[in-house]
C-alpha cells in the first residue's frame, strides 16, 4: 500500500533509512522515514500541490524548509488533540501521523479558474476594507467571498487532552540558534563556566550546516557539530533545547521559549534532555538570562517575478537542505534565479545530486563569483544579466521566461528564451534574523552592500544585555559566522567577569564571492500594474501591484501599508516577503529602504499554541480556591457554592425539593421568627495595635475611634482619598492599643495593602502593627429572637443577657467549651452573635450550634438569605450597592462623619462635585404591582413614553423578593433621591412595558432598629 | 517582565509586585486649608514623564514593603530602587546592572 518513495536519493541525508514511518495526506497513506518532516516526506512522495492560496485560491506547493514556509499549513491530528496551522516544514514525521491540508476549498486538487478571477478582481489591496464601505447591494458578493476565504484550520472541538507545563529558569549565557554561530558562542561560554542555555527550534544542532556539505578544519561540518554537542552535553550547567523556539524578548531579559517535547527521544540531539521527563506535549520557558546571544541565522528572499507563486518555485536554501538534510529531490529538471552567488551552491548540490541544471539565470551583467566558476566546469550554462519575466504551468512548474534586462526594473522586457524545468530555484538575497534584537529595542541599520537590515550596535552596545552574531548579525561566509560566534560569547563571559576560556576559530573553506544585485521587482514583458501576479506574501496574497495600488490610494507609513494590504499578516508573519515589500514601497514612494524602514518586530517569533501559553493553569489549577473551615459540612449539606473571588461560599441549604428561592423563603423567615446560623468566615479580619494605633485609625475611619470604649463595636466605614466608600465593616476595642477591624469579603486584601500604604508611605513614624487573621479565625453568625437561648443552651461562661452583654460589644467567652470572641452586632436587624473562634475550633463549633439548635428549628443559612436579611434593613453591601463613585452622604451615612477630626477623604466631600444635589443617593423602591422584583442593574425613568433618549435617573442596586414582607424590595441610587420619598418612577425593562416603582425608605423592615437591640 | 530590586528582599520579578503609582505626592498636612483646585491638584494631577520616573511599588507578593523604584519610562531601565523612609534596611539599595533592558513594550497587534 505505502507507495514507493520516487524523489527519495539512496544515500546521504539525516534520515534513518531503517525506521519507515506511515503516516497520511488528506486520507492519503505514504510513507517516510525518521528524521523527515512532513514536507521532505511529501517531497520525497512526489506531492507537489499542498494547498490554495488565501483570497485568490491559486495552487501552492512548498516554497521552504523552516519557519518561513508560507504555503504548507497542515492541520494535524485529528479530534481533541487536532492542530491548526503547523507548517509542514517544523512538522517531524511521526508514525500514523494524520495530516489535513487546510486551505483547499473545496480540495486542493479540484480547480476552479472562473473563481480565481472572481475573486482576483475584487480581492485587491484593502479588500477587507473596502468590504464594509461599497454599497450594499455588493454584500452579496463579499460575503460568499469572505466565507469561502476564512480561515486556515480548525480549532478542536473537545478538550485538549494534554498536558503543557512552564518552566522557570535562570541562566547566564542564554544563546538562541544551534548553528555555527551559536554553537561556538554557547562552547566558550560554557567552558568559561557560564551557566547556558543552548536552544534551536529544529530538531537538531547545526543550523545552517545540517542543509549543505560545509568542511570545517577539515572535515565534515557536522563531525564538528557532534563534537561540540557531545562536550556541551557533558557540562552540567549547560541545558540544550533543541525544538526550543525562543518566542520573545521582553523587559529585563526575560526571554519565553517554546518546547515541543517528543515522546521518543532518539533523534540526535534528545539524549540531552536528561534532565525531564516528555510528559508535557510542549514546555513554555520562562527564562530570565544575564547575557543573550541571538544566533538565529537568516532568512532567504524570494523575488518578485511574474507567477513566482506557481508549486515547483522554491527558495534556493529550502531546496539543498532537501537534498543534505533529508535526501529528496524536489525536481527533476532545475533552473535556478538569483540576484547572489549562494544560490550557485544549490545549483552544485542539485547537479551533484544528478539533477539537470538546465541553467542558472544570475541578473548581474557581471555574474557570480568562485563558485560561479565551479557551476562552469560542472557544466551548467550560466545566464548573466538576465531574469525570469514568466513562469508557465499551473499546478506545477513547466517553464520558465527568461530576458535580457537593463538593471532598470519598471522597464519592459522582452522574452528571448524559454526552457523547460520542474523546478525553479530562486534566492533574492539573505535578511538577517533580526526579531529577537527588535523586540529587544535593538535598532537596525540598512546595509547597503549586502542589502540587508542588520543589528546595529555601535551606540547601544555597552548598554544593551543582548548581542547578536553570525548570519543573523549580517556574517555571510561560515568562516565569518564561526569567528563572529566566538567573539560574541567571548565578550558575554567577559562581561560576566569570568575569564573567557581560550579557544581557537575553527578554519572553514570560503569561496571568494561577487556582490548582490539590488533586484526586489524582476521586470515583466508589461508594466508592473498590468503584468501576471508578481507574489511578496504568498500567504495572503498580497502581489506588486497591491501595494503599489497602496500607495495609489494614499498610504505612505508602511505599517498601515501592511494593514492595508495584509502584508505580512500570516503566520510565517512575513518572514519570507517582507523586506520586498518593503523595496517595492520604498520605490513606489520615491524613497530609499531605509527611509521607509520596517514594520514593527512583536513577539512572538513563530507561533505557539493556545496549550502552551496556558501551561498548567487549566481547570482546578486555573485559579485557587479558598475554602472556609467549614466547606466539607456545607456540601455534605448539599449546598450550592456561591463563588466570591476566589471563595466558594454556601449558597443556600435547599431540602428535599426545594428551589433557590424556596429555600431562601424558609431560611429568612427561620432567623426572623427563630434562629438561623451563618458562615461568616470569609469576612476579612485584621489586627491592629501598637502605641499610635488610635491616631492611626482616626485618620483612615470616618467615626470617632478614639471615644470607643474598651469591648465596643462600631461599624466602620473607610474613604478613597476621592472621598468614595471604599471598605466597610465592624471594628472592635480589644485594648487600650489593641483593635480588631473587620473588612468585606472580597475588599479583604486590599484594605490591608491600604493600611499598609498609608503606614508605610505616609506616616512612618507611627508605630502601628497590622496582622491578617481572615485564615486563622472562623465566624459564625448566629441570629434570630432565639439566639441567645441557642447560645445559653450550648454553655457559655458569661451572662448574655441584655445589660450584662450589650448591643455592639465584645466579649470573650467560653462557649460549648471552647474560647470564642462573642460579638453582639447584626447584619440582619435580629439580635444575634457572632462566634469568632480559631480555626480548628470552627467545624466542631458548627455542629454544636446546629445541635443545639434543633429544638429552634435552626435554619443554616447561606449568602442569598444573608443578602435579602441586609436588604431589608437597608444595609449596603459596598461592590453591590456602591461602585467607587458613591460617598458616604449619597448613602445617607452623614452621622458616620467626624467633624472633629481629618480622615482620608474627608476634604474631597467639600468637593463641589460631591455637593451636587442631584447626586445618586441610596434609596429604596416598591414596584406597584407588589409582585415584579426588578433585574439588578435595571435603569429608573422618570415618564413613559417614546421621546428617546430617554434620560436616566437612576438604576437598581438590590433587588429581592422579601418573604417575610411578603412583597419584593429593592435598593436604588436615584439622582436627588431621599427628596423624592413618595415619588413614582418607572424601571426600563428590556422586551416589556417599564414598570411603576414608588420611591421609599431603604430601610423595609424594623425601621427603629429595636429587633437587633432586645 | 521586569526585574525589580526590593530593597528588604533583593531582585525579584514583576509579578510578585503592585504598583501604586508616581512617588513623592505628600498628603497635605492641613487639607481643609486648600482651595478645591489644590486639592484637586493632589488629587487628580500626576507628572507623565517621558523619561526617569520615581515610582512607588509593593512587595505585595513577598515582604508587603513599600518602596520606590526610579524607572525610565522609555527604556524601562531601573536606574535604582530606594527606601521611602530612612531607617529601614537597603535605604537606597541600587538596583544592580541586571536590572537593565530595553525590551519593546508594545503590544498592539
Ligand atoms: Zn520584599
Amino acid at each position: 500500500m505505502a507507495a514507493a518513495q520516487p524523489n527519495r536519493l539512496q544515500h546521504g541525508g539525516r534520515i534513518d533509512r531503517s525506521r519507515p514511518l506511515a503516516f497520511s495526506l488528506d486520507g492519503k497513506a505514504y510513507t517516510g522515514f525518521a528524521g523527515d518532516t512532513l514536507a521532505s516526506a511529501l517531497i520525497a512522495n512526489g506531492v507537489a500541490l499542498v494547498g490554495r492560496s488565501f483570497k485568490l485560491r491559486r495552487p501552492r506547493g512548498i516554497v521552504g524548509g523552516g519557519a518561513e514556509e508560507p504555503n504548507a499549513i497542515m492541520q494535524v491530528g485529528e479530534g481533541a488533540k487536532t492542530q491548526p496551522n503547523l507548517p509542514a516544514t517544523q512538522i517531524e514525521l511521526q508514525q500514523d501521523l494524520v495530516a489535513h491540508t487546510t486551505r483547499g476549498w473545496p480540495s486542493v486538487g479540484f480547480d476552479i479558474g472562473a473563481i480565481s478571477d472572481f475573486f482576483g478582481r475584487i480581492l485587491g489591496a484593502g479588500f477587507y476594507y473596502k468590504t464594509f464601505m461599497f454599497p450594499r447591494s455588493f454584500w452579496n458578493y463579499y460575503e460568499r467571498a469572505i466565507r469561502l476565504s476564512t480561515g486556515f484550520g480548525e480549532a478542536p472541538a473537545s478538550p485538549d487532552p494534554d498536558a503543557y507545563e512552564h518552566m522557570n529558569a535562570h541562566c547566564d549565557v542564554l544563546v538562541a540558534g544551534g548553528g555555527p554561530a551559536g554553537l561556538i558562542a554557547a562552547l566558550v561560554a560554557a567552558r568559561s563556566g557560564a551557566r547556558v542555555i543552548l536552544a534551536d527550534d529544529g530538531n537538531e544542532f547545526g543550523g545552517s550546516l545540517l542543509a549543505g556539505a560545509d568542511a570545517i578544519d577539515g572535515a565534515p561540518a557536522m563531525d564538528w557539530v557532534a563534537g561540540v554537542v557531545a562536550e556541551l552535553r557533558e557540562i552540567p550547567d549547560c541545558v540544550l533545547l533543541p525544538r526550543g523556539a525562543v518566542l520573545g524578548y521582553h523587559d529585563h531579559d526575560f526571554l519565553t521559549l517554546a518546547e515541543r517535547c517528543v515522546a521518543d527521544p532518539r533523534g540526535p540531539g534528545d539524549a540531552t534532555r536528561r534532565d525531564i521527563r516528555p510528559r508535557a506535549r510542549e514546555r513554555l520557558w520562562r527564562i530570565r538570562a544575564k547575557r543573550v546571544i541571538l544566533a538565529q541565522g537568516s532568512f532567504e528572499r524570494p523575488l518578485a517575478f511574474c507567477n513566482n507563486d506557481r508549486p515547483g518555485v522554491m527558495l534556493a536554501s529550502a531546496v539543498s537542505t532537501y537534498i543534505h538534510r533529508y535526501a529528496v529531490l524536489p525536481g527533476r529538471h532545475a533552473v535556478v534565479f538569483t540576484n547572489n552567488d549562494s544560490a550557485y551552491r544549490t545549483a552544485l548540490d542539485l547537479a551533484g545530486a544528478g539533477v539537470k541544471v538546465a541553467a542558472i539565470v544570475d541578473s548581474r551583467a557581471g555574474g557570480g563569483g568562485a563558485l560561479a566558476a565551479q557551476a562552469r566546469v560542472v557544466g551548467i550554462p550560466v545566464l548573466q544579466g538576465r531574469v525570469i519575466s514568466d513562469v508557465t504551468g499551473k499546478n506545477r512548474v513547466r517553464g520558465v521566461s527568461i530576458a535580457e534586462w537593463s538593471g532598470d526594473s519598471w522597464e519592459n522586457v522582452t522574452s528571448t528564451v524559454r526552457i523547460d524545468c520542474d523546478l525553479l530555484a530562486v534566492s533574492g538575497g539573505w535578511s538577517p534574523a533580526v526579531h529577537l534584537h527588535a523586540q529587544a529595542g535593538g535598532r537596525l541599520d540598512w546595509d547597503e552592500s549586502q542589502l540587508c537590515f542588520r543589528p546595529a550596535h555601535a551606540s547601544e552596545k555597552q548598554r544593551q544585555s543582548h548581542d547578536s552574531a553570525g548570519a543573523g548579525n549580517g556574517r555571510q561566509s561560515l568562516n565569518e559566522c564561526l569567528t563572529d560566534g566566538l567573539r560574541a560569547g567571548t565578550e558575554a563571559v567577559a562581561k560576566l567577569g569570568l575569564e573567557p576560556a581560550a579557544i581557537k576559530a575553527p578554519a572553514a573553506s570560503s569561496a571568494g564571492e561577487a556582490p548582490i544585485e539590488a533586484l526586489w521587482r524582476v521586470p515583466a514583458e508589461r508594466d508592473a500594474d498590468r503584468c501576471p501576479k508578481q507574489f511578496i506574501d504568498l500567504q495572503n496574497d498580497t502581489t506588486v501591484a497591491d501595494i503599489r495600488l497602496a500607495v495609489r490610494e494614499g498610504y505612505r507609513n508602511v505599517e498601515h501599508v501592511k494593514r492595508y494590504t495584509a502584508l505580512g499578516f500570516g503566520t510565517d508573519q512575513g518572514k519570507l516577503g517582507n523586506i520586498n515589500g518593503m523595496a517595492v514601497l520604498a520605490a513606489a514612494l520615491g524613497k530609499t529602504i531605509a527611509e521607509v524602514g520596517t514594520t514593527t518586530f512583536r513577539p512572538v517569533y513563530t507561533p505557539v499554541s493556545f496549550g502552551t501559553v496556558a501551561g498548567e493553569s487549566v481547570g482546578g489549577l486555573y485559579d485557587p480556591v479558598r475554602k472556609t473551615a467549614l466547606h466539607e459540612s456545607h456540601e455534605a449539606a448539599g449546598a450550592p457554592m456561591e463563588v466570591v473571588g476566589q471563595w466558594h461560599r454556601p449558597w443556600y441549604f435547599p431540602r428535599a425539593g426545594e428551589d433557590l428561592h424556596a429555600a431562601v423563603a424558609r431560611e429568612c423567615l427561620a432567623v426572623r421568627n427563630s434562629v438561623g446560623a451563618m458562615d461568616a468566615s470569609t469576612l476579612g479580619k485584621i489586627d491592629a495595635r501598637g502605641p499610635d494605633v488610635v491616631k492611626f485609625l482616626e485618620r483612615i475611619y470616618t467615626h470617632n475611634v478614639g471615644r470607643m470604649k474598651l469591648g465596643r463595636c462600631a461599624y466602620g466605614i473607610m474613604l478613597g482619598e476621592d472621598g468614595m466608600v471604599m471598605d466597610d465593616g465592624v471594628m472592635a476595642r480589644l485594648g487600650e492599643n489593641h483593635f480588631y477591624l473587620t473588612t468585606t469579603t472580597g475588599g479583604a486584601a486590599n484594605a490591608l495593602n491600604w493600611l499598609e500604604l498609608w503606614l508605610q508611605t505616609e506616616w512612618p513614624e507611627l508605630e502601628v502593627y497590622l496582622t491578617s487573621l481572615t485564615e486563622q479565625f472562623s465566624t459564625i453568625a448566629v441570629a434570630g429572637p432565639n439566639s441567645r437561648g441557642l447560645l445559653e443552651k450550648l454553655g457559655c461562661d458569661i451572662p448574655l443577657d441584655r445589660d450584662s452583654f450589650p448591643f455592639l460589644t465584645v466579649r470573650e467567652a467560653v462557649l460549648a467549651g471552647m474560647p470564642a470572641s462573642l460579638f453582639r452586632v447584626s447584619f440582619s436587624g435580629e439580635l444575634a452573635f457572632e462566634i469568632n473562634i480559631a480555626s480548628h475550633f470552627a467545624l466542631d463549633m458548627w455542629r454544636k450550634v446546629l445541635d443545639a439548635g434543633r429544638e429552634f428549628a435552626i435554619a443554616p443559612y447561606g449568602t442569598e438569605s444573608m443578602h435579602v436579611l441586609r436588604a431589608e434593613k437597608g444595609f449596603i453591601i459596598v461592590g453591590q450597592d456602591t461602585d467607587g463613585s458613591v460617598t458616604p452622604v449619597d448613602l445617607g451615612m452623614n452621622w458616620l462623619l467626624s467633624r472633629e477630626k481629618d480622615f482620608l477623604g474627608k476634604r474631597s466631600l467639600g468637593r463641589p462635585d460631591c455637593l451636587r444635589k442631584d447626586r445618586r443617593q441610596l434609596v429604596g423602591l416598591l414596584s406597584f404591582d407588589q409582585r415584579t422584583v426588578l433585574p439588578e442593574g435595571t435603569q429608573l425613568i422618570e415618564k413613559t413614553g417614546r421621546t428617546t433618549p430617554v434620560p436616566m435617573c437612576g438604576h437598581v442596586t438590590s433587588s429581592y423578593h422579601s418573604a417575610c414582607l411578603d412583597h419584593p424590595i429593592a435598593l436604588a441610587l436615584v439622582a436627588g433621591g431621599r427628596a423624592r420619598k413618595g415619588d413614582t418612577l418607572f424601571a426600563a425593562l428590556p422586551g416589556s412595558e417599564p414598570v411603576p416603582v414608588q420611591v421609599v425608605s431603604p430601610v423595609f423592615y424594623d425601621p427603629k432598629g429595636e429587633r437587633q437591640n432586645v | 517582565m521586569l526585574l525589580i530590586t526590593c530593597p528588604w528582599c533583593g531582585p525579584r520579578a514583576e509579578t510578585e509586585f503592585s504598583y501604586g503609582g508616581e512617588a513623592d505626592i505628600a498628603r497635605p498636612l492641613d487639607p481643609d486649608a486648600l482651595s478645591d483646585a489644590e486639592w484637586a491638584d493632589y488629587l487628580f494631577y500626576r507628572g507623565n514623564p517621558r523619561g526617569p520616573h520615581r515610582e512607588k511599588w509593593n512587595h505585595v507578593h513577598g515582604c508587603r514593603r513599600w518602596f520606590g523604584v526610579e524607572r525610565d519610562t522609555v527604556s524601562y531601565r531601573i536606574a535604582r530602587s530606594f527606601m521611602l523612609s530612612a531607617g529601614g534596611p537597603g535605604a537606597d539599595a541600587d538596583a544592580g546592572p541586571e536590572s537593565g533592558g530595553d525590551a519593546n513594550t508594545e503590544q498592539e497587534d
